[in-house]
């Protein structure tokens, strides 16, 4: 008796220390993903100005020095501003990129007057005064200074500043700038080297896999050759970082800081991954089924092709995804291949220079400025966002063809 | 049978599982269209023994054999006999029923298909159907042949794995416990299509249940340990057995 209840009290133990274990991962990442969210919303809006543009002849935008033409729209609109510090001081104001809305404009309305309002971009400092990110204290603000202060709230007053849509933040690139800075040409530079890591080492990695499991005699060499499989998943990552270093940079002279390199190196650091779980994978089709083709006169690959792969291949896929979704969050390797590099161009293709999301991250989280701190945990949300995509991809898949077969 | 027509013979083979010996020295003739089947305790190398026939100890990396099967006068061991146009010579259902993952349709087409057998659609359809009913399968399935062949239930599962070895028109069928997984009905089924199936094809039939041996089968070899004791007419063994190891089994003192 005393026995049966000392067991199921240990039963009972055993659950509550279950629940508490789980209870705090969730509690953890419930934190971590509030903090990144609560951080990160606030940089997909973005504070703009709204200056009043009077242009009286007909545009000719090609005549029109855009950078001269906002500053004397801007000085019209303050005709007390008169010392060349105060209009200095009112021009911080603005972003470096107004200057481009306002080309932007003057083309779109070619050969047309304007008299209205439009809003331009304000600057990163302006930025975080408006979302309240900084704080006015005695005179200043942030790096708002008082002067600033008092043309901002001549603004204000007038409500002109507002909050929009940034649309530099998913459809830019890297800028020192933070209010212009952007992660599509990070997003770019990763979907080049995730693309290439997939062609590179799913084929790769599910031939290995075969052979080992399927063709290969056991002997000491395939032995030998598991156990190092085995070894090099774990490996660190940055270790291969070396080895694309030395082998695709210095020996075969590829292209630095290139998706290209960038991929092959992270295919290399996924292809274990890959033979480890499409040979469990493999091995887990059962065999009576390989035996009935074998009965029938198939021969060994026809067999393997026709139902050894298509059984495995749910298994494989959702091993493949895991390893792909590693390699979309891996930061060390890329640094070793120069994939660290400040490009302002969206890369066109695998060959060009470019960034991948992580390295984009650990580059703004290095920024000094303020608003950069908003703007890490939006990329990070991104980051979040596809490999969550990546898993149901990876579920659907799995379920999909377990269906079928 | 009028006259007696030799079709696998097999003379003094041993069999090697790594270092350990599986199979001594067995000699034994198969007749065409008769039921040969093969008795003994477990672990005695029935199932080793057929797999001889058909090579598919091949797939085993560790299996060494030596000795003869001739099949029609030719070593299938021979090094121009191809273990993969052999397998197709020599239909195998084994013991647990293992239809293809796919549509019943799919699973008997399947060696068809591999070995381009037909030339038309028409001719493939034909040749399913003509499968499935000379399994005793066609009725029960014919308005569900696109459905997974693995909804059935066990011996129709088997009847169908039956199929699908007569749809590459065999010469030999080798039977591996088929009906150890069924049923009695089911296994009354099996053994119904075994009797009409022996009018066309030579059959090898590896059973635990003596009643079925000496109700489907012409001949019966009786194995133990590795050696076979004695084979001949399936009358002979169960009435009148020479050896004593084979009395004791039949009678149900050992096994």
């Amino acid at each position: 008796m005393n026995n049966i209840l000392s067991r199921n009290n240990a039963e009972k133990r055993f659950k509550v220390y279950g629940v508490l274990a789980v209870s705090t991962a969730i509690i953890l990442l419930g934190i971590l993903l509030f903090k990144i969210f609560s951080t990160g919303i606030s940089a997909f809006n973005q504070s703009y100005i709204g200056v009043k543009i009077e242009i009286n002849n007909s545009i000719n935008s090609s005549e029109i020095d855009p950078r001269t033409e906002l500053r004397q729209q801007l000085r019209n609109m303050f005709p007390e501003l008169t010392t060349r510090a105060e209009k200095r001081t009112l021009y911080s104001l603005f972003s470096s990129g107004a200057t481009y809305e306002f080309e932007d404009l003057l083309k779109t309305n070619e050969g047309k007057t304007i008299n209205d309002y439009y809003y331009f971009l304000a600057s990163d400092d302006v930025d975080m005064y408006v979302k309240g990110t900084v704080k006015r204290e005695g005179d200043s603000a942030g790096r708002l200074m008082s002067d600033q202060l008092k043309i901002l709230d001549q603004f204000e007053e007038q409500n002109l500043v507002e909050l929009h849509i940034n649309k530099y933040l998913l459809a830019g690139a890297d800028s020192r700038e933070p209010e212009m800075a952007g992660i599509k040409g990070a997003i770019y530079g990763t979907f080049y080297a995730i693309l290439i890591a997939f062609i590179t080492s799913f084929p790769l990695g599910v031939l290995t896999a075969i052979y080992l499991e399927k063709l290969a005699k056991k002997n000491r060499i395939s032995d030998i050759i598991e156990t190092n499989i085995n070894n090099l998943a774990a490996v660190p990552s940055i270790v291969f970082g070396l080895l694309g270093l030395a082998i695709f940079l210095n020996f075969f002279n590829l292209p630095r800081s290139a998706p290209l390199v960038g991929g092959l190196t992270l295919g290399l650091m996924t292809l274990p991954t890959i033979v480890i779980a499409a040979r469990s994978a493999i091995k887990s089709v059962p065999p009576s089924i390989e035996e009935a083709a074998i009965g029938l006169g198939s021969s060994k690959v026809q067999t393997i092709f026709n139902f050894t792969l298509p059984l495995a291949m749910p298994g494989i896929l959702t091993g493949t995804i895991i390893g792909i979704a590693q390699a979309i969050g891996e930061t060390a390797p890329l640094l070793m291949i120069g994939m660290v590099a400040f490009v302002v161009d969206i890369p066109g293709g695998p060959m060009d220079p470019a960034t991948a999301l992580p390295v984009q991250i650990y580059l703004w989280a290095d920024s000094p400025e303020r608003a950069f701190v908003e703007r890490t945990s939006a990329a990070i949300m991104v980051l979040l966002i596809f490999l969550f995509l990546l898993n149901i991809t990876a579920v659907y898949l799995r379920k999909k063809l377990e269906k079928k077969w | 049978m009028s006259v007696e027509e030799l079709k696998v013979s097999i003379k003094n083979l041993n069999v090697f599982y790594g270092e350990k010996q599986a199979l001594f020295g067995i000699n034994l003739n198969i007749y065409a269209n008769e039921v040969t089947s093969l008795i003994g305790p477990s672990g005695c190398g029935k199932s080793t023994l057929i797999k001889c026939i058909n090579r598919m100890n091949d797939l085993v990396d560790i299996c060494r054999y030596n000795g003869q099967i001739m099949i029609d006068g030719e070593d299938i061991n021979d090094s121009s006999t191809d273990p993969v146009s052999l397998r197709t010579r020599i239909g195998m259902v084994f013991q647990k029923p293992n239809p293809f993952p796919k549509s019943l349709y799919d699973n008997v087409a399947y060696g068809p298909r591999l070995h381009g057998m037909t030339n038309s659609k028409e001719d493939l359809d034909e040749l399913v159907i003509t499968s499935l009913q000379k399994a005793g399968l066609f009725n029960e399935v014919k308005d569900r042949l696109f459905e997974p062949g693995t909804g059935l239930s066990g011996g129709q599962q088997q009847r169908l794995c039956i199929a699908r070895a007569l749809a590459v028109n065999p010469e030999i069928i080798l039977m591996d416990e088929p009906c150890s997984a069924l049923d009695p009905i089911a296994t009354a089924k099996i053994e119904e299509l075994i009797e009409e199936l022996k009018e066309k094809y030579t059959i090898v039939i590896v059973t635990h249940s003596m009643q079925q041996a000496a109700r489907v089968s012409n001949r019966t070899a009786y194995m133990h340990m590795g050696e076979l004791i004695e084979s001949g007419l399936t009358k002979t063994i169960f009435s009148n057995p020479e050896h004593i190891k084979t009395q004791d089994y039949i009678t149900g003192r050992i096994g």
